[in-house]
């Protein structure tokens, strides 16, 4: 049998990992931003000021420049699953493809058909003919979050799907599960809704920015205010849809949780919430000093106070245990397709299938699994535990980076919302240093969903090693070096224009530029905010 | 199982109808692209051609990605060996193609001339590249390529991509890059005057002959060429390409078996004649929204040929001729493609209706001046 090397299956990894989090620096913003700018544009329309119209088009401006890096760099993820991952699609694609299909028939058409009359429309459209593209626009990019996360979910928790043996792959049983399930229905809401503080911080920091220098007040006042607000609302929702979230993965993907909270062992329930801890994946148990909140992580995940938390040496026994039972699943399989009128070995595929995948995992140390030996299988056991360290700091740092922003967001909405001014000095001046972290806080939330669900594509069901296509490391190496040298300029360029005209600001308004900036502050606070630079 | 074979063919006909959308709505932005130099001289003129489709290339560019979509959703086996054994290729296609949306977005942010120079030829190369691919792709489908499955459906490429440009499928490039610099240069000429509209339409008047003059050529070339003949196959069967009683006849001219069955097919090549014919004079005459809608005609011709002359081949092997893909047997499950199907019903209707909606808020010539003075503008 013809396999990917482990050179290929590592840089497609690699490949993988870095084009989507490339991708996914652009899609939350959109996602965020979109509603923003819909929500701007209704005051605009319901009040008829033409402020609101200004704050539309400059957010605009910097949308646009984020939606067209977001697509260019989405069609690398349409093509790179068939490239790259051409077992997986095979083997999934019966029920994987659907959503993305349906994700470019219901909302992407849409997304991208409005942006061009959100972008150019705004003489031809009549306001409320504008206002509803722009919202048009904005329920198109969330709906296909929707139908990616479908498809992502089933990634997660492979349900409304069962084995063909005939077509040799999974194959769709139940629209409605797959739609349905509950990982996709709580990561979609968990992910369009930190989108949306994406963009609120953008929004927020970025007008406190201008605050803090007095220029293009009036704008950035109103654009503090709305911001804030729809942040502050979103990052709650996003910290208790991740409950939420953790709640679901507890039930349908014990290894990623164990490996969230680092739990080695099986602790008495409810189990401690570890909020510092240094796990050795080496040695397989916490090394360093650990700090514990006793009960929480039972109560939080299990939303009880009596159920058990597996731990990963438990999982690790689980595994092994699996993959004894697919062994003789796999070795039907093979009889059965060389000769399709074998109904013995169809029986026996029957009765172990649901361990075909812990087979594959094996397959990867014994290619012929009658010759399979205890060490092997021990490989392979260990295999079925993701990457603890990465997995525990990532959502440690996801979760830390959540807190800060709700602070933040909270801060900036009582001061937005009081009377005297538009904000603390030292809030303002620290704002533009927030600007980054909700980035960071999506990229190391796709990186514990993902990371946490090593080693498999399809949880419990593909291996990732398997799900990789046959090709020669060179074809790797060549497309890596394309990749890191297309996305470099790519970066550079969107950075570059986005500074410029952050800078620029909202031109129309008539405010020119301050140049230099030094004591900017001072007129901001001094006076309530009505007439800044004269 | 009847109704999976009916499936199966309607997903067949869908898929060339997702096919057809891209090569009329994505060609037509990359064939504006291409020309995008020659047409316009000034920067002025450029910006002109470039808001000419600005706002549609984006929706556009969905047809390509629906096309994906299709082919994963509705024909797994076929976008995960395709994709992977024309690696290079595809990332040939996909460096060029995530230029456009950049170039279009980010061109005439900035004045500098150098700047705008150079997204002009990335312009350039994003729409003359990938319509080169995918005509040769298309070219290759007809000759077939070296691959074939593992037990497991693991699928093996067995060729170098090098072989992937040989004369045909080079052919076939340039047929579609003529018909795509036809469909571009009949929407430049609906939307804009002066000098822009007569260079447009000296292209128009160029390419819809040339166009014809390959599709002759490779039509010949087809006649003659090694296809291939199926039998054996259970079609409402479960998608498996290693069917041991499928046998696969590869013999010259066998791609013209179709239309000696069915003689009526002829009427598609002679759709492709029809459209270019009448709207190369249209184009001469000034009609250019009447040039417009002939030419897609003759795309639906051109496609449709090659679909006819395949059919029931999708992507044949030509080192393992058995384990060719075909309707029969590299489609989704019956489920997939009967919720597959509900979902273009629904939605199909609805993406003609405000595409043309669009096009329609965005109806008029578009002026140098207009430009300059619209802050949104490319």
């Amino acid at each position: 049998m013809v396999v990917p090397s482990e050179t290929v299956i590592e840089l497609s990894r690699w490949q993988f990992a870095a084009t989507a989090l490339y991708h996914f620096l652009f899609v939350p913003l959109t996602l965020g931003l979109s509603f923003i700018l819909a929500a701007m544009e209704t005051v605009y329309v319901t009040t008829g000021r033409v402020i609101y119209k200004e704050m539309t088009q400059f957010w605009g401006k910097l949308f646009a420049i984020n939606f067209a890096l977001g697509v260019a760099t989405g069609l690398t993820m349409e093509f790179e699953f068939g490239t790259n991952w051409s077992f997986y699609s095979h083997y999934v694609g019966d029920i994987f493809g659907a959503p993305l299909a349906i994700e470019g028939l219901m909302a992407f058409f849409m997304e991208s058909t409005f942006v061009g009359l959100m972008l150019f429309g705004w003489d031809r459209l009549s306001k409320a003919g504008h206002l509803s593209v722009t919202f048009l626009v904005a329920l198109g990019s969330n709906l296909s979050a929707l139908w990616i996360l479908v498809a992502n979910g089933f990634m997660q928790d492979p349900v409304g799907a069962a084995f063909n043996p005939v077509s040799q792959r999974m194959e769709l049983t139940s629209f409605f599960d797959l739609l349905f399930s509950h990982d996709a229905q709580s990561k979609f809401v968990h992910t369009s809704i930190a989108g949306y503080v994406t963009g609120a911080i953008f929004v927020v920091t970025i007008s406190a920015w201008y605050l803090s220098k007095g220029r293009h007040v009036e704008i950035a006042r109103r654009s503090v205010r709305m911001g804030a607000l729809f942040g502050a609302f979103s990052v709650i929702g996003v910290i208790t849809l991740g409950d939420a979230l953790g709640f679901v993965a507890g039930h349908a993907q014990p290894t990623k949780l164990a490996a969230m909270e680092g739990m080695w062992e099986t602790e008495q329930a409810p189990a401690p919430l570890k909020v510092i801890a240094f796990p050795s994946d080496e040695q397989q148990r916490n090394v360093g000093p650990t700090i514990e909140i006793p009960g929480l992580a039972g109560i939080l995940i299990t939303h009880s106070l009596d159920k058990e938390l597996p731990g990963i040496k438990e999982l690790e026994r689980r595994a092994t245990e699996r993959i004894r039972n697919g062994i003789p699943g796999m070795l039907a399989l093979q009889r059965y397709r060389q000769n399709p009128d074998d109904q013995a070995a169809l029986a026996t595929l029957r009765e172990h299938e649901d361990d075909l995948g812990y087979a594959m995992l094996l397959m990867r140390y014994a290619p012929d699994l009658t010759q399979a030996t205890e060490v092997q299988i021990a490989q392979a056991a260990r295999d079925a535990i993701p990457p603890v360290w990465l997995t525990f700091w990532s959502f440690r740092l996801m979760i830390g980076m959540a807190f800060l922003m709700l602070i933040y967001l909270i801060a900036m909405a009582t001061y937005s919302l009081s009377k005297q001014c538009v904000a603390h000095r030292f809030l303002l001046k620290i704002s533009i240093w927030m600007l980054p972290v909700p980035f960071l806080a999506c990229e190391l939330g796709w990186l514990t969903a993902e990371l946490g669900r090593q080693p498999w594509t399809v949880y419990e069901k593909l291996p990732t090693w398997i799900s990789a296509s046959t090709h020669s490391a060179g074809y790797l190496y060549f497309s890596l070096i394309g990749f890191t040298l297309i996305y470099l300029v790519f970066i550079i360029i969107e950075m570059f224009l986005m500074v410029k005209f952050v800078r620029q600001g909202p031109g129309e308004h008539g405010h020119r530029p301050v140049t230099g900036g030094g004591g900017g502050i001072q007129p901001v606070l001094s006076r309530p905010v009505m007439k800044p630079e004269e | 199982m009847e109704v999976y074979i009916a499936l199966k063919v309607l997903w067949w006909l869908l898929l060339g109808v997702l096919l057809m959308g891209l090569a009329i709505m994505v060609g037509m932005d990359m064939g504006v692209g291409t020309i995008l130099r020659y047409v316009g001289r000034t920067d002025g003129e450029r910006r002109v051609a470039l808001n000419i489709i600005g706002p549609h290339w984006d929706g556009n560019q969905v047809w390509f990605i629906l096309g994906g979509g299709a082919i994963f959703a509705a024909w797994p086996v076929i976008y995960a060996t395709a994709f992977s054994g024309l690696y290079v290729v595809m990332l040939l296609l996909l460096w060029t193609m995530i230029i456009r949306p950049v170039g279009f977005e980010y061109r005439s942010k900035l004045p500098s001339s150098t700047w705008r120079n150079a997204w002009d030829w990335g312009l350039f190369v994003s729409g003359f590249v990938p319509m080169l691919v995918f005509g040769a792709a298309m070219g290759n489908a007809l000759q077939g390529f070296p691959y074939h499955f593992e037990w497991n459906m693991a699928s093996v490429y067995t060729g170098s991509f090098i072989v992937l440009f040989n004369p045909f499928a080079i052919l076939a490039g340039l047929l579609s890059v003529s018909m795509s610099i036809y469909m571009g240069a009949a929407m430049l000429m609906n939307r804009s005057e002066g000098a822009l509209y007569e260079r447009s339409r000296k292209l128009l008047m160029i390419f819809g002959p040339l166009a014809l003059v390959l599709f002759t050529a490779g039509g010949i070339w087809i006649a003659n060429m090694q296809g291939y003949t199926l039998s054996g196959a259970t079609q409402g069967a479960a998608a498996n390409p290693l069917d041991p009683h499928v046998t696969v006849q590869m013999s010259r001219g066998a791609w013209l078996t179709n239309f000696r069955a069915m003689p009526v097919l002829w009427l598609l090549p002679l759709l492709t004649y029809v459209g270019v014919i009448l709207g190369a004079l249209a184009g001469r005459a000034g009609k250019s929204h009447l040039a417009w809608w002939l030419g897609a005609l003759a795309w639906i011709g051109i496609m449709g040929t090659v679909g006819a002359a395949m059919f029931p081949f999708m992507m044949p092997s030509s080192t393992h001729a058995a384990q060719s893909l075909t309707v029969w047997n590299a489609s989704s499950s019956e489920h997939t493609l009967i919720w597959m199907t509900v979902w273009t019903v629904v939605f199909v209707p609805a993406i003609l209706a405000y595409t043309s909606w669009a096009f329609w808020v965005m109806r008029g010539k578009v002026s140098t001046q207009q430009v300059e003075n619209d802050d949104h503008a490319y």
